[in-house]
């Protein structure tokens, strides 16, 4: 057994509520943005809910991963929870201290404790800083490190995440994408934080690239003893890294769980054709599996649908789902999920949408 | 009696371009040939020619700067130096094509239907309502809700989905027989994306439209392609059927692309096989296999140049590698499955 399967079992101990104390605590975090209209007066005329009402819990040493499609709010929850954004509502306990009302200042300290990784390797590093000023700046701003010892620690960095100590000089513009994520990881890896948020930090990489920096960041996990949460719209990326994970859509979690269960059995409809509507890079597989073609697009956030907010798209929906909104329920162990008519479950019909994902698993 | 002459040929294409650095070649010799109703898709990572492969096809890359050779020739016609008459007729009536971005290829000033009216008013002379009567059916045949008000809309009142169905709408507005998509649903989200391919395995049966799928991910090679040819570097380096390449791959990088895959319908039970280093760049390639400097089973032959030839693989199974047909089966074999890996010393 691996080590991430190891700690995987040691999530699914701790249970969501966990008995223990979780490294992250979401509870009932709200962000909206206000939309705003007039010419000389701003009049808040309604509110994009970008994350609405959404807890989660987030151990030591576990990866989580957070799928849902544009506009389902993950990465504005990565957002509110490092305070790149402030909160509307809702706790953000991070070691056991309450983060949501906190100012610049008094963010500081927790702030080397948690790191963010990009999507964008291009956007996200000043193209006028050289890679040693970029990967060392938090260390000096930390003052963890000057002089001498910043520059040997941010060339040992580099070497950490497979660039050279000779890069230490040079410009962003002299790297490719993939070399370029690896700079915004060894930034992220300066202060040796707790907890790193990845924000889609693959998705703009070749597939080969990908698996590069994937494979990095899983050696990272163990050495440094690193806790992810890893935001990704490729299912098979996140299959690969995340030991839990949480399916949103519009702003909301409806399915949370172990990654092999909500796989390989997906209780709510969202995750089911979600699941279903990636193709699998074998022919015969795809050829063999089950679909559930969603019709339509995402509605808007800025006015979701009442109740269940998927019951515009679902293809189980009834009276009920638009008028009484389903809770998290846990149908199996830690394993949760919203929907009044869940697949998978007690008398719900059994779907296998990925083809086997159970055969494989020896 | 001469057989027919295939829908599509293309023969030693080769595009370079005269950039500040030097010439860079973008397409070195990329040969294929393409049926009716058949769904070919090309496959590679960026910078190994696949868009541009396909817009020379198109005429899109003709400038000042670019070196086009070889020929591309539709039923028979030549059409890498065409004249822009020719290529106007052929390019819509014939040939069409499709973009990964459609929000940057409508314009935002005109409606939808009146961009759609515009491209049939271009080749037929009809009147401004049977062409918007067209306009309406195809945007419903495309699977656009209620097009009767949708023709009058703007792009930026439509979705990401919406928008490239719309684009779809345009380019079948002449009845072409070819259709080229530049990575379609890479801009959409998967629950669209399966939409949008849905779409064109229809398009492709009913109306026996051929397809050329240029994409990165292999999981829409799989969903949809006949027969695929990867590139690397400019050049094909294997083609075959959609079941040689995924199950009979004869090639390393071809390894090396389905290795590096993360997988959805499987536990994640070992590391990913990753392609070590960059994908060269395009100015000054190294002589021989362009993947020799990445490939760990490259041994002294790989510094002559491979061609594309049928090796290991099965019948129309062509690849560009020097390895033996036994030394293949073994090479790339890492832990029970498809992989590239330095062979254990």
């Amino acid at each position: 057994m691996s080590a991430q399967e190891a700690a995987a079992k040691a999530g699914v101990a701790t249970g969501q509520d966990g008995q223990g104390e979780a490294l992250l605590e979401i509870t009932n975090l709200v962000k909206h943005f206000p939309i705003k209209s007039g010419i000389f007066f701003d009049r808040e005329v309604g509110a994009v809910r970008a994350v609405d009402d959404v807890s989660l819990s987030v151990h030591e040493g576990e990866t989580v991963g957070l799928v849902g499609e544009s506009g389902c709010g993950k990465s504005t929850l990565c957002r509110t929870v490092v305070k790149l954004l402030a909160p509307t509502s809702g706790s953000i306990r991070f070691e056991g201290a309450e983060l949501a009302g906190l100012g610049r200042r008094d963010m500081r300290p927790h702030r080397r404790q948690m790191q963010m990784i990009f999507q964008d390797p291009y956007a996200s590093l000043n193209p006028r800083k050289r890679v040693g000023q970029i990967v060392g700046e938090p260390l000096k701003l930390h003052k963890m490190a000057s002089g001498a010892q910043l520059k040997r620690q941010v060339q040992e960095l580099l070497v950490r995440v497979g660039l050279g100590a000779e890069h230490y000089n040079r410009f962003p513009h002299e790297f490719s994408g993939g070399q370029r994520q690896r700079i915004g990881i060894a930034r992220a890896l300066a202060l040796r934080p707790k907890l790193i948020i990845a924000d889609e930090p693959v998705s703009a990489l070749d597939v080969s690239i990908q698996a590069q920096i994937i494979n990095l960041l899983d050696d990272l996990q163990d050495e440094f003893k690193l806790t992810y949460v890893f935001v990704a719209h490729d299912l098979g990326v996140v299959r690969h890294v995340a030991d839990r994970v949480a399916v949103m859509y519009l702003g909301k979690i409806v399915e949370i769980g172990p990654a092999s269960d909500v796989y390989e059995n997906p209780i709510h409809p969202y995750t089911v054709s979600l699941l279903s509507a990636v193709p699998i890079p074998d022919p015969r597989a795809n050829r063999d599996r089950q679909q559930v073609m969603l019709e339509g697009d995402v509605p808007s956030p800025a006015n979701p649908p009442s109740a269940c907010r998927f019951h515009t798209r679902c293809p189980r929906a009834t009276d009920i789902c638009s008028e009484v909104e389903p809770e998290l329920i846990e149908h199996r162990p830690d394993h949760w999920a919203a929907c009044h008519h869940p697949y998978n479950v007690g008398g719900g019909p059994k779907v296998e949408v990925v083809p086997g994902a159970k055969d494989n698993g020896s | 009696m001469s057989p027919a002459p295939k829908l599509l040929e293309v023969d030693d294409l080769r595009v370079k371009f005269l950039t500040e650095d030097g010439m860079l070649t973008a397409v070195d010799g990329v040969s294929f040939e393409l049926d009716t109703g058949e769904v070919l898709a090309i496959v590679g990572e960026s910078g190994c020619g696949k868009s541009v492969t396909s817009q020379t096809m198109m005429g899109l890359t003709r400038s000042p700067n670019a070196r086009i050779e070889g020929s591309v020739k539709y039923k028979s016609e030549e059409l890498l130096d065409a004249p822009d008459e020719v290529l106007h007729r052929i390019r819509g009536e014939e040939l069409a094509m499709i973009f990964q971005d459609p929000i940057s290829a409508l314009n935002p000033v005109y409606k939808v239907g009146a961009q759609i009216v515009e491209a049939i008013q271009a080749h037929e002379d009809v009147s401004d309502e049977i062409a918007k009567r067209r306009a309406t059916e195809l945007m419903a045949e495309v699977g656009i809700p209620d097009p009767a008000r949708r023709v009058d809309e703007y792009p930026h009142e439509f979705s990401g989905g919406m928008r490239q169905r719309a684009m779809i709408a345009m380019a079948l507005a002449l009845e072409p027989n070819v259709l080229i998509a530049d990575e379609p649903t890479t801009a959409l989200d998967v629950t669209i994306q399966a939409q949008i391919l849905r779409l064109l395995k229809r398009l492709n049966e009913d109306r026996g439209l051929a397809v050329i799928m240029v994409t990165h991910d292999l999981g829409v090679v799989a969903d949809i392609a006949d027969r695929v040819l990867v590139m690397y570097a400019g050049r094909v380096v294997e083609s075959g059927s959609l079941d040689q390449i995924f199950y009979d791959p004869q090639h390393p990088y071809t390894w090396g692309l389905i290795g590096s895959i993360t997988r959805l319908d499987r536990p994640p039970t070992h590391r990913l096989a990753q392609i070590k280093g960059q994908p060269p760049s395009l100015i000054g390639l190294p002589a021989g296999c362009h993947f020799r400097p990445r490939c760990p089973h490259a041994f002294d032959r790989c510094t002559e140049p491979p061609g594309l030839e049928v090796r290991g693989g099965g019948a129309g199974h062509e690849d560009r590698c020097w390895l033996s047909a036994e030394k293949k089966k073994t090479l790339r074999v890492v832990e029970g499955d498809i992989g590239l890996e330095a062979p254990a010393a």
